[in-house]
């Protein structure tokens, strides 16, 4: 058995096939609610009104969204340059720590939000920089290095938290002192829970698309990614291409751990992020590493999550059960897209 | 299934009638081959020509669309390396399959022994690797970490790992290609020894003395056609090398004309060898206005290096370039662009062109940087789309439309993109290597015609070719590259086929030429 290349997929094999992915990722979780011991009708029924049966479930939904748009477009640039960049969620804490550095007195009021906005960015940049440099330069495999990197950040952040950064007025739990008010990123509406963080990943969005489709650098980032070889030799500068996407990918991922903070949180811990940067991963690979989307496909993992929240709670089923849905909706998803651009035949 | 009673002559291996196809591309047509007991047949062509597609077919990694393999007189199952491996065939090949952090004993055993029977089988074949390699001459150690052995005493490892697996047939695919001329030797020796205990040999290879060195019978393929097949002793280097490169196609023939002033001078370069790439070795070369040079040679002898170092791709160890009587600060495949260098690659496909992009993304490949096709980092669609209408229309390019995806195009379509988006600029200077390589008869005249119409113009022109006919229709001056030397340049029509064939092969360099 080998795979061949369709030259021309038909249109029902572009759309049946994800199609069909998504009704066996249903299989597989009804499967799963019934090993639990539970109705799976009952169980996906619960998972789609606890995501998005309520408004407070809904902007529950987009909260939970925000920091995984901002981290699937980190990873979607990346991985379009073959830029393997697993380490997200360190660049995610390096933003947050920066929100928290400056967010707390250190800026003058009107421009502290802009302000730890941008450093918060070029803290991202320079964590994915390292590894970057490492790679043009010596050839060392980005993957070991960004993956790496993820655990000294969060030992990083673990000594912060129990050191010079612990909130004095914290009753000794290691977490930060809070934001001042002027930091935060305030809610889109009154009452309303969900904060512009939201709306502005999804701005992070469209700018993407625009660098990559309009842009010469997004020309450049494309070519090194399809074809190294050929863009080498064509004259892309290819290591200032992969150190410039380095750039943008950590920034963006920062933004993440930024907005958790300014918008959600109001300080820094060490559970900021439940592996945002690694769900980024299949927000980025369900999104086919376009970055609009990512907001689609953030917004949908998102509510696979906040969904089993509600379910566990009322079905009694573990929310385990939202990593296995996620991982098996990648694996078809991927099997699906995959098998749109080849056939299997025998021999 | 060692096949003993059979007698000194008697045919083993017969390959009949194979055809393969790839899409549009014939790789074998109506091959035929023969290989008797206690023989070695040299499989000789250039690349491309079909070699390493045969002895897959042989071997049972593709399945032939017509023909069959016959080995001891029984047909094997197509596509099934299994039996070919039970059948007694073992193929050596080029880029050796062991696994670096395993003993000697270990790869050698490697696949053959079942999970839980380790113990008692590995001292039998400790034994049996002890006497294979006293009968053959291979001498290894077989507890040293492979990791730890150099090239030549890897390749014994191969090879006994097919001697143990009872193997009456060896193919070896360009076995001397990474060998020290004393580990050639070495290698021939324990062929010979083979061949006195009954074993048949296929030595793929294209260096020419050691195939008249070691084969009874060399097989020429070109264009997937078997073209000759000749005793050794009843034949001679540059008739083998006539052979390999010859070509009956008609080709457009370009008059030859005075030469202008010096565009591209390359002094005394030498480059390192890359892998089994062979370097570039005190390198000196005059590219003019007005003038075909051809660069003739069997390929792998620094072709490649020099490709490289005039793409910009690869910068001079020793010795320097010169582009219109100064050196370039700085040298990269951008800086060769804009010193007007028109380069079209050997691979179209994976160096040429980016498959999963557009025509009009690939017509401006080189050029995307600069105005009209972007602006202060903005890229001008239009303007990109506008110049690839153009190319599509000048250059004769048969497609769908600018925005269709290029690897749908066929390979002279996609090679008339490249040739527009190199020469619209109006070079100076137009390296083409292997530019026709894979093209039908119409697409080869189209690009040799526009490579002579560019030279009108005034460009100088680098022709890298393997095909000998080509170059003396189209050069105004043949070169001939050995081993990473170059010969002097020879006059249009001073040389013969034969005579350039010799030099080729070797022969007419200064002292230290070592070939047999």
């Amino acid at each position: 058995m080998r795979l061949e290349p369709i030259p021309n997929p038909s249109l029902a094999r572009r759309l049946g096939l994800p199609a069909a992915a998504l009704v066996a990722t249903v299989v597989v979780a009804s499967l799963l609610a019934l090993l639990a011991g539970a109705n799976p009708l009952a169980v996906l029924g619960q998972i789609v009104t606890g995501a998005v049966g309520s408004k407070f479930a809904l902007l529950e939904t987009l909260n939970r969204a925000t920091p995984l748009i901002f981290t699937g477009l980190a990873v979607a640039v990346a991985f379009k340059a073959k830029l393997w960049n697993i380490g997200a969620e360190a660049q995610l804490y390096a933003g947050a720590i920066v929100a928290v550095l400056l967010g707390t007195g250190a800026v003058p009021s009107p421009f502290v939000l802009p302000v730890t906005a941008v450093f918060a960015m070029l803290a991202g940049a320079l964590v994915l920089l390292g590894p970057a440099l490492l790679k043009t330069r010596l050839g060392v495999d980005e993957v070991v290095t960004t993956l790496l990197f993820n655990f000294i950040m969060l030992l990083f952040v673990s000594y912060l938290l129990e050191g010079p950064m612990k909130d004095p007025m914290g009753m000794g739990w290691p977490k930060s002192e809070a934001l001042l008010k002027e930091a935060r990123l305030p809610r889109i509406a009154e009452g309303l829970r969900l904060h512009w963080g939201f709306v502005l990943a999804m701005i992070a969005a469209v700018v993407v698309y625009v660098i990559e489709r309009r842009t010469s650098f997004g020309f450049e980032m494309r070519a090194v990614g399809s074809n190294f070889g050929a863009a080498r030799f064509a004259g892309v500068p290819v290591n200032r291409v992969l150190i410039q996407t380095a750039l943008l990918s950590g920034g963006l991922a920062a933004l993440a751990g930024w907005s958790e903070v300014a918008g959600l949180k109001g300080h820094l811990s060490q559970d900021l992020s439940p592996g945002f940067g690694y769900t980024g991963i299949i927000v980025a690979m369900l999104a086919l590493l376009n970055p609009l989307a990512v907001i689609g496909t953030a917004i949908f993992v998102a509510g696979i999550f906040v969904g089993s929240d509600a379910m566990s709670r009322a079905a009694g089923v573990p929310t385990y059960i939202a990593d296995m849905l996620l991982a098996s909706a990648l694996l078809f998803m991927v099997l699906a897209i995959l098998l749109t651009k080849m056939r299997v035949v025998r021999g | 299934m060692s096949q003993a009673n059979l007698r000194a002559g008697d045919t083993v291996l017969r390959l009949d009638n194979i055809t393969k196809r790839f899409g549009a591309l014939v790789a074998n047509s109506g091959v035929t081959l023969d290989l008797k007991r206690g023989e070695v047949v040299a499989l000789l062509g250039e690349n491309g020509a079909g070699k390493t597609t045969l002895m897959n077919i042989l071997f049972g990694h593709y399945q032939a669309d017509e023909g069959r393999v016959e080995v001891f007189g029984q047909t094997l199952p197509p596509g099934n390396p299994r039996a070919a491996l039970a059948a007694g065939v073992g193929m050596v090949h080029q880029h050796f399959t062991l696994a670096d952090n395993l003993s000697v004993l270990d790869n050698i055993t490697l696949g053959t022994e079942s999970l839980w029977s380790r113990g008692k089988g590995r001292a039998v074949a400790r034994a049996r690797i002890a006497a294979l390699s006293s009968e053959f001459g291979l001498a290894v150690d077989p507890d040293a970490r492979v990791g730890s052995l150099s090239v030549g005493e890897r390749q014994r490892i191969e090879i006994l790992k097919a001697l143990c697996r009872e193997a009456r047939i060896l193919i070896l695919d360009e076995p001397t290609a990474v060998l020290t001329p004393q580990e050639t030797d070495a290698l021939f020796d324990t062929l010979r020894k083979a061949i006195a205990l009954g074993l048949s040999i296929i030595f793929i290879s294209h260096k020419l003395h050691e195939v008249m060195a070691i084969a009874d019978r060399c097989v020429v393929l070109r264009h997937g056609k078997v073209v000759g097949q000749v005793d050794t002793h009843a034949t001679d280097r540059a008739a083998l090398a006539a052979l390999m490169v010859g070509s009956a196609v008609a080709l457009p023939k370009a008059e030859t004309r005075p030469a202008g002033p010096v565009l591209m001078r390359i002094s005394k370069v030498s480059t390192r060898a890359k892998g089994t790439a062979t370097g570039l070795s005190d390198l000196s070369l005059d590219l003019c206005a007005g003038q075909i040079v051809g660069l003739a040679g069997v390929s792998g002898n620094g072709q490649a290096a020099l490709a490289d170092l005039i793409s910009g791709l690869l910068r001079p160890d020793q010795g320097r370039i010169e582009i219109d009587g100064a050196e370039p600060a700085a040298w990269s495949p951008r800086q060769a662009v804009n010193h007007q260098i028109a380069r079209i690659p050997e691979d179209r496909h994976k160096t040429g062109t980016i498959s999963d992009f557009n025509l009009t993304e690939n017509a401006v490949l080189e050029a995307y940087s600069r105005p009209p096709f972007s602006r202060h980092g903005w890229m001008n669609w239009p303007a990109a789309q506008a110049f690839a209408k153009d190319v599509i229309a000048k250059y004769d390019v048969r497609c769908q439309g600018v925005l269709q995806r290029i690897r749908l195009l066929s390979g002279g379509n996609m090679q008339k993109l490249i040739l527009g988006r190199v020469l619209e600029p109006g070079p100076k200077i137009i390296l083409a290597n292997q530019p026709v390589r894979g093209l039908d008869v119409g697409a080869i005249a189209y690009v040799q015609s526009r490579l002579i119409a560019a030279r009108d113009a005034g460009a100088a022109v680098l022709l890298i070719s393997e095909d000998l006919d080509e170059i003396q229709s189209l050069s105004d001056v043949i070169h001939v590259i050995s081993e990473g030397r170059l010969s002097p340049g020879f006059a249009r029509g001073s040389k013969t086929a034969a005579e350039l064939g010799l030099w080729m092969a070797g022969q007419g360099f200064r002292a230290g030429d070592h070939a047999a």
